[in-house]
């Protein structure tokens, strides 16, 4: 790292002053990659919490038997948007377009990504699809009843309004298609002098796979959505049985996208982790290149794994086989990480502040995560727990407990760089108890209640079911009093949080090396890189 | 990359015989294929489809859209974007042919 | 420096760059079809017999006449771009003329074609077409779907090639800088390679 003071004093504003349009306009105009990364967080932090209310609904009318506080057809609606906002509102465009955007030109030297006005038009997309998405919500039959996953033939027949939240979806496609083309792109062609591939931030590793994901993946989709559309309005017959179609087809080409849309999901989570650990443990990270190429095996082994969605849908066995063995493959990169992030405490001088304990949190819900799902990989346990409740835990652990608590540890530990302002930590610590303990209670009683037989998307359950869903739903509820305690913590400090120093952390990489909050441009002038991004030595620290 | 390296780069001009010589080139393939398609029995007409059009495609890229002419990194990304969908494609009759 | 849409253009100078972003927005394009040749590979497995017989419904002159005008607007784009980096700006305004017409040329046999299904009652969720074997409802509805998704980027390839008219009129593109109109030649290409698999799928469906 070159020695670039953290303390250097001029007078070029933050991105967060400066600006030729003034209000309003001086943000959803701008090219910033700075300010298109805040309004990523602020459009995705409400629909965030649009989506938890609709969960929190769901949760209270599975705390009595029968009708608690819906019908049943407003159930299946409420099931099906809380999917499509929650994952291609929130946990798609997740780390990559808030983090990603923020910091991957700071993380590797430069000004800004590659084509910034792409960048922008990558957020136009976002909002549209969102807006249509809730939309959708109102209009035609109501909101659709599908589930997020709009398997035909149901969604090809079904009255409620199916067309405009697949049309929806189909448009965030193109928000995330561009980002990814922005970020591999801008990772190839403007990394800093001396920043070679083996001395990026291992964040940036994430961002570069997951691109990949995002190209190549999400087209799939897009066309699977369009030919949903066509074929509600003409008829065209490739996924309806009644003209010689085959539904599966639609399942296989869904999951083509959706499953490496979990990867999409989870890799840049995984590279925050990456980033994190080694700046709390003041140590360098173990095995940076074991956790480097684990990102592009696990986006490529991924892209090869989706008909383990489809075990018991009536593919055939030769497939099923097949697809059990890459599932099983394609935890073992995982797991490399998870190894490297232990080992890196291992002799660290470990300091548990927020971000760290969000970090390790992060570990430990995602062990669970995805232990559980290389469980649902052998093929004759997947026959039991195949839509049940067994699968809506363990996706939760995954995207909640996982990318979820990265985007938390995330904002811990960079909204001082972001903002300028400290957040208060101890607030932040409290948060985490009802968050996690919460957390468990609504989702490892869901891993329960699905080996115990409890369908999903079910609107009602049975009396042997009921403990577990009371359960559930106080658990819930323990788990939004910390969300809510920790993003107000945030929203408090935006106003009254302290002044936050340029390196209020003690990090190396080179975010850490410019003011918070960063000029509009970033850097004075573009660093020389020397040396790898987690060379700590004896003397760092505040 | 370094900014030095980016701005070094320039063009490199074709000359319009090569993209005259493989256009004529995809005129013939396209002629021959449809020949055999209509002629002759359905094993050989598949056989010259299989061959004949991705080399037809492999043309348009090659020379048209100067792929020949690129560095490793592009042509390494062609590569891993084609490659994908035949994986998915043979993946996907892992199950098609076996039901 | 503010960061505006107004200042961007000033900002970034990447030959390089652009290209490589062009390209891997071609490869969306590329898997986006692709998605829809699975479909084609999968049923046309399934159907054989079906498809063959549909796809002699097809008249294969036009569509190899079709195959013909793409090509030909593949080269004279490809001659167009050759031109600007000559600095013969006039005669790539004409060649990138001749690309567009070639374009419509084709639309407009498309558009004979599509008709003349519909006159024979062919067309998605049809009487007529209903009627018939499996096989043959799924070969008119990818054969509508995929022809149709291919004029739709035909005509935004037109769309685009006549924005780079303008620029070259106004010498915005020239031969100090002209990746724009490279990258637009790259696009036209695609929706020639894709034609160009189409054909054989679909026309001469042996």
């Amino acid at each position: 790292m070159t020695a670039m003071a953290a303390t250097v004093v001029h007078a070029e504003p933050s991105f967060l002053e400066a600006g030729g349009r003034t209000g309003l306009l001086g943000w959803i105009l701008s090219t910033d990659h700075k300010r298109i990364a805040i309004l990523y967080l602020v459009s995705m932090m409400s629909f965030f919490l649009v989506g938890v209310t609709i969960g929190v609904l769901m949760r209270l009318e599975q705390l009595t038997m029968g009708p608690t506080i819906m019908q049943p057809q407003t159930y299946n609606a409420m099931f099906t948007v809380h999917g499509v906002i929650m994952i291609f509102l929130f946990v798609i465009p997740g780390l990559p377009v808030v983090f990603g955007n923020f910091f991957l030109p700071i993380l590797i030297g430069a000004k800004d990504v590659a084509l910034p006005r792409l960048n922008l038009l990558s957020w136009y997309f976002f909002m549209t699809g969102a807006v249509l998405a809730v939309l959708s919500l109102f209009t035609g039959n109501g909101p659709p009843d599908t589930g997020w996953t709009f398997y035909a033939p149901y969604s090809l027949r079904t009255g409620p309004n199916v067309s405009l939240a697949v049309f929806a979806a189909f448009v965030l496609g193109f928000s995330s298609i561009l980002t990814g083309i922005n970020f591999v792109t801008t990772i190839h062609r403007l990394r800093a002098p001396g920043m070679t591939w083996h001395r990026m931030p291992l964040f940036v590793w994430s961002l570069y796979a997951t691109g990949w994901v995002q190209i190549l993946a999400t087209p799939i989709v897009s066309i699977t959505l369009l030919l949903v559309i066509l074929e509600r309005f003409f008829g065209i017959g490739v996924f309806d049985p009644a003209k010689g179609g085959d539904p599966l087809l639609y399942q296989h080409l869904f999951w083509m996208y959706s499953h490496p849309a979990v990867y999409i999901m989870i890799l840049p989570a995984m590279g925050v982790i990456s980033e994190i650990i080694p700046t709390f443990a003041h140590r360098t990270i173990f095995g940076y290149r074991f956790i480097a190429y684990s990102s592009v095996a696990i986006a490529a082994l991924g892209s090869l794994v989706w008909a383990h969605h489809m075990f018991t849908s009536g593919i055939s066995s030769m497939a099923s086989m097949v697809f059990s063995l890459l599932t099983f493959l394609v935890a073992i990169p995982s797991a490399i990480k998870v190894f490297n992030w232990v080992a890196t405490l291992y002799k660290g001088s470990i300091e548990i502040a927020p971000p760290m304990l969000y970090a390790l949190t992060f570990i430990f819900l995602f062990c669970i995560g995805g232990l559980t799902g290389v469980m649902q990989g052998a093929l004759a346990v997947n026959v039991h727990l195949h839509d049940t409740y067994f699968i809506v835990g363990h996706f939760h652990y995954v995207m909640f407990g996982g990318t979820g608590i990265a985007f938390f540890a995330a904002l811990l530990y960079w909204f001082p760089k972001m903002f300028g302002k400290m957040y208060n930590r101890r607030v932040a610590t409290i948060a985490w108890v009802p968050l996690f303990v919460g957390f468990n209670m609504l989702y490892f009683t869901m891993l329960i209640l699905g080996v115990m037989g409890m369908p999903r998307r079910y609107y009602d359950h049975l009396p042997q079911f009921h403990t577990g869903h009371v359960i559930a739903t106080v658990g819930s509820w323990f788990l939004v009093s910390g969300l809510l305690l920790l993003l107000g913590n945030f929203v408090v400090a935006l106003f009254k949080g302290e002044k936050a120093p340029a390196n209020p952390w003690g990090g190396i990489s080179l975010e850490w090396q410019i003011p918070s909050p960063p000029p509009v441009e970033n850097f004075e002038e573009i660093p020389t890189i020397t040396s790898s991004p987690y060379h700590f030595n004896p003397v760092a620290g505040r | 990359m370094t900014h030095a390296a980016i701005a070094e780069e320039t063009g490199h001009i074709v000359p319009n015989a090569t993209f005259i010589k493989v256009w004529a080139t995809l005129l013939v393939l396209t002629l021959i294929l449809t020949f055999v398609s209509k002629v002759f029995h359905e094993a050989l007409s598949v056989w010259a489809m299989l061959t004949i059009t991705p080399l037809k495609a492999g043309l348009v890229f090659y020379y048209f859209m100067h792929l020949k002419f690129e560095g490793p990194l592009l042509k390494a990304m062609v590569f891993v974007a084609l490659g994908t969908l035949v994986i998915f494609i043979g993946m996907l009759f892992f199950d098609l042919s076996f039901r | 420096m503010t960061g505006s849409i107004a200042d961007a253009p000033a900002a970034h100078r990447d030959y390089g760059g652009a290209k490589i972003a062009m390209w891997l927005f071609l490869f969306t394009e590329i898997i986006l079809f692709g998605g829809l040749f699975i479909l084609y590979s999968a049923y046309r497995s399934k159907y054989p017999h079906e498809f063959h017989d549909a796809g002699n419904e097809l008249n294969y002159v036009i569509g190899v006449i079709n195959t013909l005008v793409l090509l030909t607007s593949s080269l004279s784009m490809a001659l167009s771009i050759s031109a600007v980096q000559k600095g013969q700006q006039r005669l790539a305004m004409l060649l990138v003329g001749l690309t567009v017409a070639l374009g419509a040329v084709f639309l407009v046999n498309k558009y004979f074609e599509w008709i003349a299904k519909f006159h024979h009652g062919l067309y998605p969720n049809s009487p007529d077409l209903l009627k018939r074997a499996p096989g043959e409802v799924l070969f008119f509805g990818l054969y509508f779907s995929m022809t149709g998704l291919h004029g739709v980027h035909v005509i935004a390839g037109m769309v685009l090639l006549s924005i780079m008219l303008v620029l070259l009129a106004r010498k915005r593109i020239h031969q100090k800088d002209y990746v724009k109109i490279e990258n637009a030649g790259l696009y036209w290409h695609l929706v020639d390679v894709i034609w160009i698999f189409l054909l054989p799928l679909f026309y001469l469906a042996a």
